[in-house]
């Protein structure tokens, strides 16, 4: 039978007849219409509670469901007595006699563009990319069927129908007024689902100025048609509706966001450039600025770099051949980029990494870190130290990181820099403690030594002489600083003193140091001064 | 199989049963007879669909767009020819959509299926005392698409509930979407008499809490056990996979032979005794209960040199298995421990979490961040810097101007200019936004709900914040204050939190009216609106442990989450690079 069903259903898919659409003035059903009505009005002398078949198929589900063991577990009013007996048959018998053909008319009537109002049809063609045209047509459903399908249902009804995973046709709703009461309810229903059942018939069978008009005053509906615009890609009416509503950022958003799907360079480039203009927050607007002329600058560089790759002139590209392609990456990937292959080249080049600085306003922090790491990579250690040195204008260089030298360090080791290198900015570091932790994780005992030394810390320095290979120039120095406290001693003393001198508190002071080192020292005191 | 489903207080079985019996339902109408012997199961895919000789193919699908893609794709490449032909079906869980549907109808191939049907499977029985939806999208769909079917999903959910284990006569909620649930559910209640039914309610109290009346709590890293699983290795249905190199079978004689490849997948759930013990704790007492458990299991082992007559070997024989299946749990779990503390003791962990904490506490929240900075430099994952920039917002009530701009902007340049549209999904969720009031909420609902507390005891933990060893989750907080004295001792700050707060009774026929024992624990349904993270449910399990709790908690959730799947489900989907 289902064999035989899938043959009639391939029939009308290839085919190119319209198939009969169901109508509700079709004259078998407006039988059973009457007949249904006459046992609707019957149950209302009854009960006066709802609908009874509504709650016959509340669950819609066969028996022993969890819905069906809800009822189960009911409190036996005759009314629910009465909906398990009517579900139990739709389980057992009803099933057997028409196995589902539910499945084949399901959506059809709710979908499809009527052919019979060609201002409609017109209209749903324009609006939707898939064409409308492709629906298989309308089969026409078995008898038994009907009974399912009255046309009386109320707006109310229709909606709970639709929740139950059921299909109404909503062909009938036909005044607005209708259409919105259903829209309505639905919305009060929270039913996703069927809300936008709702909304596709509505957008379907309103005209747009009236779909909008209507639906600005229905948030939640509206929220829903904006989902499902977006999640079948009916980017056209999306924007219409959105700038209808006057929700000019989102409109912007909304149409930047299909760059992502333009594959072509090209073609992306062009697409985003027509962005600029688009009425994005003030801060966001400077950020699609720079995304559209960072990709117009990474089509230029790919270009010419390519070129320069293909032709083996270019010693840096024989050397490190790119892995990727410049397209497309974020812009500190860019500069990194220029920074490894283009660092020497004129601010005028749109390759060089200044003009990109320039360009992009990138912070002095980050165009360090992007060019120490690019630097370090090449093991280009002139270029490193340059990057940090400051002549101020005197003429005298000094050495400056807006990063903080520790962050310095960090980068070359992770770039294995060599030890020598190395330790040149360990010794910049500021903090005395994260100097030493530095110096001694990377090994650099020179700086440990000086350091130790500075802070007059002989026990550190003498521990330290077991970390330092034997008989090296290491731990000489180490030696060499340890004999030679003394003098240092003294020369400490020797500072203090003068400090104390320009405090004023010389006689004091040398009171002290008299007691504390003698003759020695007072001489060179008076000697200094 | 599932006994730890009914190891809770409220018998989660009954529920899974009900499921089984639905889905069986559709297997007969399927099939056409009795047996559903399942032939082979596969992952949905695009392609041809893998041979097997069957008679039915049931495509067993959440209602997205992008499966139905997928499906279609295999419908039409199956190959007409072959004999006997292939009978499709499609089962939606847990709804048919009209809109997937049409969907299908357009491709051409609605009417390839038999039949189509729903499922409604609303609520999976995860554990004994957790529910969950395993709706990833639902915090998205609701915050950002004002879409709330899944709230409606979560409604239907209840209902089930409340069929199988009694009407709940009290409802609390706060937030706009769990003022919209108990709507539904009241709605419902009307207008579906069934109903009104005659089973003695099993819970008490349901309390439906909204995600974003509590952003923070899943920005945070969580550090239970579970938890820091979850957050490292991602928890998937019960089910983590983790990196094999530790689970090596160690055999002596051939140290060091071909190792696993294969990532080791384990379940997770209270039918593991020791698993259940742990899970709840925060990582830094695991270590202790696991060195225990090893002493007292060697000991039992060793036991078999005492065993003198026949009836002590028979007596330790038996006990075998059982000692076998604790050994090798506390293996496993032994693994588990050293592969998170491997990452625990890492510096950068440390210092992320050094700033995770500074934040919550309320320090320097108004400036920009030198970490955070520092990450956005090294390029650490995008996902973890949103954590912390919204985690900074969110303990700051939205930031200052300057300092949005300025993470903006290092975010874009350093990620990519198409990370703008996920930075605008942030900020409509309420996760990342300027301060607008210009006053800072947090500290004083930091101060009045006790969020942080400086003297905690992971060991032996006397409140929530061990959790997230300082930060007591608001959520559970707000949980723990319904309970006892009462939200209106703290009406103040509920104010200040998003939504309203609200209160509904249902009324029960006299004869189900609860008299309660003396002693006798109140039984509490938290649902969470959005996701709940493991530790939130640690907190909650805690308080259901404690002696004089009185009250015990039962959680269902749109689904589990943590701050990374979180942020990841409101991230835009971008096109991979091409190349």
């Amino acid at each position: 039978m289902s064999r035989a069903r899938a043959d009639e259903e391939e029939y009308w898919h290839s085919s190119k007849f319209r198939a009969f659409t169901f109508d509700d003035e079709d004259d078998e059903l407006s039988q059973l219409k009457e007949s249904k009505r006459a046992v609707n009005s019957l149950r209302d002398i009854v009960d006066d509670d709802d609908d009874d078949l509504e709650r016959v198929s509340w669950s819609g589900e066969p028996v022993g469901s969890i819905s069906w063991s809800i009822k189960e577990t009911a409190s036996s009013s005759t009314s629910s007595l009465e909906s398990r007996d009517s579900s139990l048959q739709k389980g057992s018998s009803s099933y057997a006699a028409f196995p589902k053909q539910v499945s084949s008319y399901s959506l059809s009537s709710l979908f499809k563009g009527r052919n019979r109002l060609p201002s409609f049809q017109s209209l749903s063609d324009a609006l939707s990319d898939t064409g409308v045209k492709n629906y298989a047509p309308e089969l026409r459903r078995p008898k038994a069927e009907y009974k399912d399908y009255s046309s009386d249902w109320s707006p109310k009804d229709t909606v709970r129908r639709m929740q139950r995973g059921k299909i109404c046709s909503l062909e009938r709703f036909r005044s607005l007024q209708d259409k919105l009461v259903l829209l309505d309810e639905a919305v009060a229903g929270h039913d996703g689902n069927v809300i936008t059942a709702v909304l596709i018939f509505l957008k379907r069978t309103l005209r747009r100025e009236i779909l909008f008009r209507e639906l600005e005053v229905r948030q939640v509906a509206l929220c829903h048609l904006i989902h499902f615009l977006k999640e079948t890609g009916e980017q056209k009416l999306l924007l219409d509706l959105l700038r209808f509503l006057d929700r000019t950022e989102e409109v912007a958003l909304s149409q930047y966001r299909e760059h992502l799907n333009i594959q072509d360079v090209e073609k992306r480039r062009e697409f985003l450039k027509g962005c600029i203009g688009l009425p994005f927050s003030a801060e966001d607007t400077s950020h699609i600025q720079d995304h559209y002329t960072l990709l117009e600058r990474q089509i230029i560089i790919e270009a010419n770099d390519r070129h320069l790759e293909m032709a083996g002139q270019s010693e840096i590209f024989r050397k490190y051949p790119r892995k990727a392609s410049i397209l497309n990456m974020p812009l500190v990937t860019t500069l990194f980029y220029s920074c490894f292959y283009h660092y020497t080249e004129a601010e005028g080049t749109f390759s060089s990494p200044t003009n990109l600085k320039k360009t992009f306003k990138i912070p002095d922090k980050q165009y360090v870190l992007t060019a120490l790491a690019a630097r370090a990579k090449l093991r280009a250690w002139d270029d490193v130290d340059a990057l940090f040195t400051t002549k101020n204008w005197l003429g005298y260089t000094k050495k400056k990181a807006p990063i903080g030298f520790h962050r310095v360090v960090e980068i070359l080791q992770r770039n294995n820099a060599p030890v020598q290198v190395l330790q040149e900015y360990v010794r910049l570091v500021e903090d005395v403690e994260t100097r030493l932790n530095l110096a001694t994780k990377y090994k650099c005992h020179d700086v440990v030594i000086e350091t130790y030394r500075d802070l007059k810390d002989r026990i550190q320095l003498t521990a330290y002489k077991c970390k330092v290979e034997r008989g090296s120039a290491e731990e000489e120095k180490i030696n060499s600083v340890l004999n030679n406290t003394v003098r240092n001693t003294c020369f400490f003393f020797r500072n203090l003193i003068r400090n104390g001198c320009r405090l004023g508190v010389r006689a004091w002071l040398s009171n002290i140091l008299f007691v504390l080192a003698g003759k020695l020292i007072l001489h060179l005191e008076l000697h200094s001064v | 199989m599932a006994a730890h489903l009914s190891s809770g207080r409220v018998n989660l079985t009954a529920l899974r049963e009900a499921g089984r019996r639905e889905l069986r339902e559709f297997l007969d109408k399927c099939a056409g007879s009795k047996e559903h012997e399942v032939e082979k199961m596969f992952t949905l895919k695009p392609g041809r669909l893998p041979q097997a000789d069957v008679k039915n193919i049931i495509f067993f699908v959440r209602p997205k767009l992008e499966l139905m893609d997928i499906i279609t794709d295999n419908v039409l490449r199956e190959d007409r020819g072959r004999s006997p032909q292939r009978d499709f079906h499609i089962l939606f869980v847990p709804r048919r959509s009209l809109l997937c549907e049409q969907w299908l109808k357009e491709q051409g191939v609605l009417g390839s299926f038999i039949h189509r049907e729903q499922y409604s499977l609303d609520l999976i029985p995860f554990d004994g005392d957790l529910l969950s939806m395993e709706s990833e999208s639902a915090f998205k769909e609701c915050y950002l698409e004002s879409d709330q079917t899944s709230l409606y999903h979560a409604a239907k959910g209840l209902m089930t509930l409340q069929a199988l284990y009694g009407t709940i006569p009290q409802i609390f909620g706060k937030g706009e979407c769990a003022r919209h649930v108990a709507n539904m559910m009241i709605r419902m209640k009307r207008e579906f008499p069934g109903s009104q039914n005659s089973i003695f309610p099993v819970f008490d109290t349901l309390l439906l809490l909204d995600r974003n009346v509590d952003l923070l709590t899943p920005l945070a890293t969580q550090l239970t056990y579970e938890g820091l699983i979850d957050e490292i290795y991602g928890i998937q249905n019960t089910y983590v996979k983790l990196p094999p190199e530790k689970f090596a079978p160690k055999k002596q004689g051939e140290g060091g032979k071909d190792l696993p490849t294969e990532p080791k997948k384990l379940q997770l759930n209270s039918a593991e005794e020791l698993y259940a013990e742990i899970r709840d704790k925060n990582f830094n007492a695991v270590g202790s209960v696991l060195s225990k458990k090893a002493k007292i299991i060697s000991a039992a082992f060793e036991e078999r040199h005492h065993a003198k007559t026949v009836g002590e070997i028979k007596q330790f024989v038996s006990q075998l298995p059982h000692m076998q299946a604790a050994r090798s749990s506390l293996a496993n779990h032994t693994s588990i421990a050293e592969l998170i503390k491997d990452i625990t003791t890492s510096e950068d962990f440390f210092d992320n979490l050094t700033v995770e904490q500074e934040f919550m506490s309320g320090i320097d929240t108004d400036k920009v961040n030198n970490y955070i900075e520092d990450c956005i430099a090294q390029k650490h994952p995008l996902i973890k810097i949103l954590r912390l920039v919204c985690l900074q917002s969110v303990c700051n009530s939205g930031l200052k101007q300057k300092v949005l701009d300025h993470y903006k902007r290092e975010i874009l340049q350093t990620y990519g200019y198409e990370h703008v549209l996920t930075l605008n999904n942030l900020e409509k969720a309420g996760l990342l936004k300027p301060q607008t009031s210009g006053r800072n909420n947090y500290p004083t609902i930091r101060k009045t709900l006790r969020l942080w507390m400086d003297d905690v005891n992971e060991q032996n933990p006397n409140d929530i914040s061990y959790v997230y060893s300082g930060y007591a989750p608001l959520s559970v907080r707000l949980a723990q204050l319904l309970a006892r004295p009462g939200w209106r001792s703290i009406e103040e700050v509920l104010k200040m939190l998003p939504g309203p707060h609200f209160e509904e009774r249902q009324q029960l026929p006299t004869g189900l009216q609860k008299k309660r024992q003396h002693g006798e624990n109140r039984v509490t349904l938290v649902f969470f609106l959005g996701g709940v993270t493991y530790a939130e449910i640690a907190a909650l399990r805690f308080l259901s442990q404690m002696e004089d709790g009185g009250t015990e908690y039962v959680i269902a959730t749109t689904k589990l989450i943590n701050g990374t799947s979180w942020i990841k489900s409101l991230m835009e989907k971008l096109e991979p690079a091409p190349f």
